[in-house]
């Protein structure tokens, strides 16, 4: 542990991404296994959870210190691994030798609930303050150091001399301690081998579209079009042994999706995007939100929304990795092998007809409204199916967003490097004299702008609940926002597709903000 | 007690310590910016707090001053004023204030632990004790100076050819680093930011050993390589600081204790080293004066009243105006 803290602390203060790749390389060159293969596991979010819940911590430190004090400091600091690991008292006493990540991991496993909090203490009592927060941020997990699971695999290829990408295409059928990556890694064996129809293959991304670059240097021809739908992205990964489901960041959510998972035939990798509807007609995004935050779903929720991929990509054919095949042929292959594989709960995405650039733009405004869909996406046909967000191949061009003036009523502090700033907002509109709550947003300002909103939500703060400050409704925003939607979620009866902060209304009084009859109408 | 106000007015002799507007009589703590201000009539203060104004603001930023030796008491009318060091920086003083068989202590800012560059923090007994609580949470425990220095040296002799950059205040913080690091051995000659320059002579004058100082001057950026270059915060992120060798930036300051601090103000090598008391040192002089009224200004009131009360004190916070939270000096 004690080189692991060494090691986050490092990492959080770096800003350079080369020096953060060279810490990284030494640790794993030098850490012994299996503790590296846990560190990386934390490191890339694929480690579950010690078992350590934040309550645990704070019920610790409730025994050290007054309730008060320890909220008004957690308010303060605003992570609570950082506020533990700082107001923890420094014992003077002897000084026991920290555990390693890998006896951490096996005591805190094979220790009853009941004696938990003790272990976790004595684990507290012998280290120093950063020792502390990387125990806790291993413990809790989430570690928010400023580090991408990608970053993390580069210094892999660093130490290694493997290739980056060929650490990927193993990467997810492998799990910590890393032993037989690492092996391959450290040259004593050949590169470990992945049972592909079993496991999650990194998504091919698309970039936003340059309007005035790139339709200039690109020919329509080179090109097909498809809808962009608002659902969210999957990869169906089956075969006759087994049927999984992933989401876009390699989460298993097969059992939130059990008509699907339960109707997969044949044997297939797929990318596409999951949709709820009855006859393949998508419903909007907020139906199916209502299916997103559930472990398993209830008959009702069955029923009136049923769930549907609309394919768009293949990966695997059969056995047959198709991923460096153009798009063209693997279209041809998805088609071939979707009329000949029965599954009733697949639908192939639609291409669109264009001959120009200026045709799809046409068709992009023409169908946002009645189709619901949110854009169009444009992909080369010789494009390889890369995993990562390639510059070239995929585009992404999204529908105009619409804007309302909303007025800020409640503010929250951010996590990670925003955690002392209030970061998170909710924002309302007038109903008749009262104003009620239509979205959070935090996103979409300047670092300087943050700044600014923080000392403004400081300053004007009515009441405090817990980590939220009501705050006086003098303060408009305009908001950016793709669609409207009714819902029940909110007071306003108005639910938005990803709203952000277009730009701070400083001048604007609350009194002209938007009202709900007027983000009714475009609705 | 009728006598001294929330505004730190003292009636008796019509005069106030440390105001942000000026006025006609004003006592000064010492001299950073959000307690000494120019403009100000008649001001009564330590020496060094005096040539730091009149450095700071020139000669004629108060229409008189009038010095005052650490512990010899003054009396003006019934009122006794006696200044005692604060330990906060060089001249920085505790103001006593005695009427009527009662004494109020204002203790500007301060830190009890010992510092080369200043005379150090006495404990004087009083009824009420009015303390400042910049790093008022228990979250703050300052590590000791030394150990950040000896991470300072380390770092500095495993990347020798960066140049280490460090953000300092350039009142006080400056010249304690400095001394720190010659009394730790390093005997380089360490470069400083034009800003700096004017205080750090003073210092010298008053003898404390800064050993040899250089102008930072970006043309010789070739010889700053490897050295220790000071600056105040504001310029590191300017183009002065991005024309250096490849720096390594480093910040002097209680604040650094919260790494996601450190890591937003793109400081990656965080000193904690604060001329503020930590929250054990506020908490122990606290008790240390036997006062049974605490006023809390400067920082985290709330949670420094709330000790206080816990520990069967009355306090009450002073929300001071212009003291920017933030602007910890």
């Amino acid at each position: 542990m004690k080189r692991f803290s060494q090691l986050l602390v490092t990492l959080i203060l770096k800003t350079s991404r080369n020096d953060k790749i060279s810490v990284l390389s030494e640790y794993f060159k030098y850490t012994p296994d299996p503790d590296r293969g846990y560190a990386l596991g934390a490191l890339t979010g694929t480690l579950s959870n010690p078992g350590i819940k934040p309550s645990l911590l704070r019920t610790l430190a409730a025994e050290r210190i007054d309730q008060e004090l320890f909220n008004l400091s957690y308010d303060y600091v605003g992570d609570l691994a950082e506020t533990v690991s700082l107001i923890w008292p420094d014992t003077a006493a002897y000084k026991e030798k920290l555990p390693s990540i890998t006896e951490f991991i096996s005591k805190i496993d094979r220790t009853p609930k009941a004696k938990l909090s003790a272990l976790i203490s004595n684990f507290l009592d012998n280290a120093n303050s950063n020792e502390r927060w990387a125990m806790i941020k291993f413990a809790t997990g989430g570690l928010r150091v400023g580090l991408s699971a990608r970053l993390a695999k580069t210094a892999l290829a660093a130490y290694s001399g493997c290739l980056l990408e060929d650490i990927e295409k193993v990467w997810h059928g492998l799990t910590p301690p890393y032993i037989g990556l690492f092996e391959w890694l450290d040259g004593k064996t050949s590169i470990p081998k992945i049972q592909h129809t079993r496991t999650f293959h990194p998504m091919m991304l698309a970039n936003p579209l340059n309007i005035e670059q790139d339709f200039n240097r690109l020919d329509p021809n080179d090109f097909q079009a498809e809808w962009k739908w608002d659902g969210i992205r999957v990869q169906a990964v089956f075969d006759e042994s087994g049927k999984q489901l992933y989401s876009r960041t390699g989460d298993d959510i097969s059992r939130a999706f059990p008509d699907i998972v339960g109707e997969l035939n044949g044997k297939a990798v797929l990318d596409g995007e999951l949709l709820v509807g009855d006859n393949f007609k998508a419903l909007p995004f907020n139906q199916l939100q209502q299916r997103l935050n559930r472990k398993s779903p209830t008959k009702t929720h069955l029923k009136d929304y049923p769930a549907f991929i609309r394919v768009y990509d293949m990966l695997f054919y059969n056995d047959d990795d198709v991923r460096d095949l153009p798009l063209k042929i693997r279209r041809q292959k998805l088609e071939d092998w979707m009329k000949r594989v029965k599954n009733s709960r697949l639908d192939i995405s639609e291409i669109l007809d264009f001959d120009s650039w200026s045709r799809l733009a046409e068709l992009r405004t023409e169908k946002a409204d009645t189709l619901g869909h949110e854009g169009v996406m444009i992909k080369d046909l010789q494009s390889k199916y890369s995993p990562g967000r390639p510059k070239g191949p995929w585009f992404k061009w999204k529908r105009d967003p619409k804007f309302l003036d909303g007025v800020m009523m409640y503010a929250q502090r951010g996590h990670g490097r925003r955690s002392s700033f209030y970061s998170d907002y909710t924002f309302g509109i007038w109903r008749g004299n009262e104003l009620v709550p239509v979205g959070k947003a935090y996103s979409g300002f300047t670092d300087e702008e943050l700044v600014m909103l923080d000392k403004w939500v400081r300053g004007n703060t009515l009441n405090r609940f817990g980590p939220v400050r009501e705050v006086r409704k003098e303060l408009v925003v305009e908001l950016a926002f793709d669609s409207a939607h009714a819902s029940s979620r909110h007071k306003s009866g108005i639910a938005l597709r990803f709203p952000r902060i277009n730009r701070i209304r400083w001048d604007k009084p609350a009194q002209e903000a938007d009202t709900t009859e007027t983000i009714t109408s475009i609705m | 007690m009728q006598w001294i106000n929330h505004e730190l007015y003292i009636a008796p002799i019509d005069a106030y310590i440390d105001p942000i507007k000026p006025v006609d009589k004003a006592i000064i703590t010492h001299g950073h910016a959000d307690h000494a201000r120019p403009g100000h009539q008649k001001v009564l203060a330590s020496r060094q707090t005096i040539d730091i104004m009149k450095i700071r603001y020139g000669e004629k930023s108060a229409t008189s001053f009038q010095s005052m030796e650490f512990g010899k008491p003054l009396r003006i009318n019934d009122v006794t004023i006696t200044l005692y060091p604060a330990g906060h920086i060089l001249g920085s003083a505790q103001i006593s204030i005695e009427y009527r068989g009662q004494r109020v202590v204002v203790t500007g800012d301060y830190k009890t632990i010992p510092d080369s560059s200043a005379q150090a923090f006495e404990i004087i007994k009083c009824d009420l004790f009015v303390t400042e609580a910049t790093f008022g949470l228990p979250i703050f425990q300052h590590p000791s100076p030394h150990n950040e220095i000896n991470n300072l040296l380390k770092s500095i002799s495993e990347q020798p050819k960066r140049t280490h950059l460090i953000g300092v205040y350039s009142l006080g913080k400056a010249q304690r680093v400095i001394s720190l690091l010659r009394e730790a051995g390093y005997d380089h000659p360490i470069f400083i930011h034009g800003a700096l320059e004017k205080l750090c002579d003073y210092y010298s004058s008053e003898r404390i050993n800064l050993g040899l100082l250089r102008k930072a001057l970006v043309q010789d950026k070739e010889t700053m390589k490897g050295a220790v270059v000071m600056a105040p915060p504001s310029a590191l992120r300017d183009r002065w600081s991005r024309r250096l060798m490849d720096p390594i930036i480093c910040q002097a300051s209680g604040w650094m204790t919260i790494k996601q601090r450190a890591k937003r103000s793109g400081v990656e090598l965080p000193l904690i080293i604060s001329d503020h008391a930590d929250w054990n040192e506020l908490t122990s002089t606290i008790d240390s004066t036997e006062a049974d009224t605490i006023w809390v200004t400067h920082g985290r009131e709330d949670a420094l009243v709330h000790w206080c009360k816990l520990n069967g004190k009355n306090a009450e916070p002073l929300r001071l105006q212009g003291r920017d939270e933030e602007l910890e000096i």
